[in-house]
């Protein structure tokens, strides 16, 4: 298959609903998982498997694919469900999910099912890789692209600074980062850039600590973030990470970019699409009850 | 049996345990990286956030920052998943702490393939392994959680490197209003036996006992030895079950290699061979299901144990 056919920008919002739809099923039904980071991504890999990137589903190992290297390992429910959408395998396997005997684990397994381009689960790891893809593919004479996502947490990771350092050395024009800024993570908030101190089902975090501005920081602060992939010499966009269309138009943009890696930082709802999980560190790590399930598909459907 | 109907996960004592020892006056200060509200450290910051310092998620900057604490005179502790530390920052365990000595702790919850649904790359089944590796490392892993938090305690107070495994599923309690007081380097005896040793730690030394009270049915005394103190081993016990019994087994949710039937076999080849047998993890790795289906699976079991135990008896 040649560069994906055009899918219209109505049927990219159909298609991420149905994404959304898979991601909260499969958590209920496993009654574990991630659906929070799972959700705010959506957007972002339906623009790549149905519009940005050239990829078969009948062929998940051809070498010149484009690649997408999901670094938030825990974000399984939405690869699994963009691949099953996208026709690398049947929908129907997405309920077995986390089950023993099944082929689709709790965090990304390399090849498994064909398409998962890495094995993750601990956070840092992905720019790395990914600029192996990149590097590789320039040295092979290869044109695909490698697009890379990266979470709120990837990026307090040292390992992800000594990847976004050495792409820039290496001028790997064939590599673009996303990041997944829905700001918030595991424990809670990575800031409170954009929500007040407390905000949230849990009680403020420990260790938090005021801001000149007024705002706690809490986990880790991230801020300025765009400034930092400049100073490490990345071209860089900050967008809404829901909108498909600018989500489109910024990762055509990065490709057209040359002599260096480019950066697209997309701001995004954790829980995204489901009221009871926006913005909810809670549905980080943790499945809807059959009840909230039952909301959830309520407030997804068509 | 001596096992009572409670169950509690290991991961649940250390906030509480550090808490109560702040309170009590120890100068404890814990360090954490994004998993505090898994592994109870949170409980801690709560208490005393002012000792409580979240880096985000960055375990190499969590022990270096643990290892600057503590050449400061602070007991630090430190905690994340047992695959991402020691996982991640093996080096910063081997320089910054291990070879200076620095008084550092780190307690690590979601040992094992009992970390369930979250599969392979969550299953930490390497770092007793590696914590073993480095030699001035306390390394324990307790049996049940009133055992974790003596063992936390018993960091506390003791000067030195400590790595402390726990885990997250809710496993029984053996020592419920027993009495038992954790020793460093004393592995408690928990059932008589001249036949055949069975040597466990962490949620299998529950599985050991039960293997045991089977194998009683068949006429066979089996011997049960908690083995939580993996650095400093209980040798006098080792060798005694080795001399008295002549028949070893070892059980754990790890790999056997570098594990505990790594360092029973190594102590024994030397001092007093018998024959033995291994029940753990070899050569894969785990994958995703409920902690118990992957207990069954990977034959982690009583039966599994009880029939290890009969293949050694044989070879006796
Ligand atoms: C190295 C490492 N340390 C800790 C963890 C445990 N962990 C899982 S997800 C997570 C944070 C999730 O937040 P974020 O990275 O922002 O992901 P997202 O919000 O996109 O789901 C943490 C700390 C991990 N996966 N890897
Ligand atoms: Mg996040």
């Amino acid at each position: 298959m040649a560069r994906a056919q055009t899918v219209s920008i109505d049927e990219l919002k159909s298609i991420a609903k149905r994404i959304r739809r898979h991601i909260v099923e499969m958590t209920a039904n496993a009654n574990s998982g991630h659906p929070g980071g799972s959700l705010s991504s959506v957007e972002i890999a339906t623009a790549l498997y149905f519009r940005v990137m050239r990829h078969d589903p009948q062929n998940p190992l051809w070498p010149d694919r484009d690649r997408f290297i999901v670094s938030k390992g825990h974000a399984t429910p939405m690869v699994y469900s963009t691949m099953a959408e996208a026709g690398y395998f049947p929908v129907e396997d997405l309920m077995t999910f986390r089950k023993l005997g099944g082929k689709l684990q709790g965090h990304t397994v390399m090849q498994k099912p064909p398409g998962v381009e890495m094995s993750a689960g601990a956070l840092g790891m992905g720019l790395s890789f990914s600029l192996g893809h990149a590097l590789a593919g320039r040295l092979d004479g290869r044109d695909y692209h490698v697009f890379c996502l990266l979470s709120d947490g990837d990026c307090q990771e040292g390992q992800t600074w000594e990847a976004a350092m050495a792409s820039a050395h290496h001028r790997a024009e064939n590599l673009i980062a996303m990041v997944d800024r829905n700001h918030i993570q595991n424990d809670g908030f990575s800031d409170y850039q954009r929500f007040p101190a407390g905000n949230g089902s849990r009680p403020q975090r420990p260790g938090g600590w005021v801001l000149k501005d007024g705002h706690t920081a809490n986990i880790m602060n991230l801020e300025p973030l765009e400034d930092k992939w400049k100073a490490f010499g990345w071209s860089t966009q900050h967008i809404d990470g829901h909108d498909l269309e600018a989500i489109i138009d910024a990762l055509e943009q990065a490709k057209a970019h040359t002599g260096g890696p480019s950066v697209v930082i997309c701001e995004t709802i954790k829980g995204k699409g489901v009221s009871f999980m926006e913005n909810n560190p809670d549905f980080h790590g943790k499945a809807p009850s059959p009840e909230q399930l039952k909301q959830a598909l309520k407030e997804l459907a068509d | 049996m001596a096992q009572t109907a409670r169950t509690e996960a290991t991961r649940t004592a250390l906030g509480p345990t550090l808490a109560r020892l702040c309170r009590e006056g120890l100068d404890i200060v814990c360090v954490d990286a994004d998993l505090g509200y898994s592994t109870s450290a949170v409980k801690f910051g709560q208490e005393f956030p002012e000792r409580f310092f979240p880096v985000g998620v960055a375990e190499q900057n969590m022990v270096g920052v643990s290892a600057g604490l503590a050449a400061c005179g602070k007991i630090a502790f430190c905690s994340s998943f047992a695959v991402f530390a020691p996982g991640h920052c093996f080096d910063q365990l081997r320089m910054a702490v291990g070879q200076p000595r620095t008084n550092v702790k780190l307690v690590a919850s979601h040992g094992g393939v009992v970390t369930g649904e979250d599969g392979a790359s969550a299953e930490a089944l390497e770092d007793l392994a590696l914590m073993l590796s480095i030699p001035t490392f306390s390394v324990v892993f307790p049996a049940d959680v009133v055992e974790a938090d003596q063992a936390i305690e018993a960091a506390a107070r003791t000067e030195g490197p400590f790595y402390i495994r726990t885990l997250r599923p809710k496993t029984p309690v053996i020592y419920d209003d027993s009495g038992y007081r954790f020793e460093l380097g004393r592995w408690d005896r928990l059932r008589k036996g001249s036949d055949v040793t069975l040597i466990a730690c962490g949620e299998l030394v529950t599985s050991a006992l039960d293997a045991a009270e089977m194998l009683a049915g068949e006429g066979v005394q089996a011997r049960v030895l908690n083995a939580s103190s993996l650095r400093p081993i209980d040798r006098e016990t080792l060798l005694a079950a080795a001399r008295e019994t002549g028949a070893i087994v070892t059980a754990e949710d790890h790999f056997v290699h570098g594990g505990l039937g790594g360092i029973v076999a190594e102590t024994l080849a030397e001092e007093r061979p018998v024959p033995m047998a291994f029940v753990g993890m070899r050569d894969r790795y785990g994958t995703s299901g409920t902690w118990d289906e992957l207990l069954e699976y990977f034959s982690l079991t009583p039966p599994a144990i009880a029939d290890t135990a009969r293949g050694v008896l044989a070879r006796k």
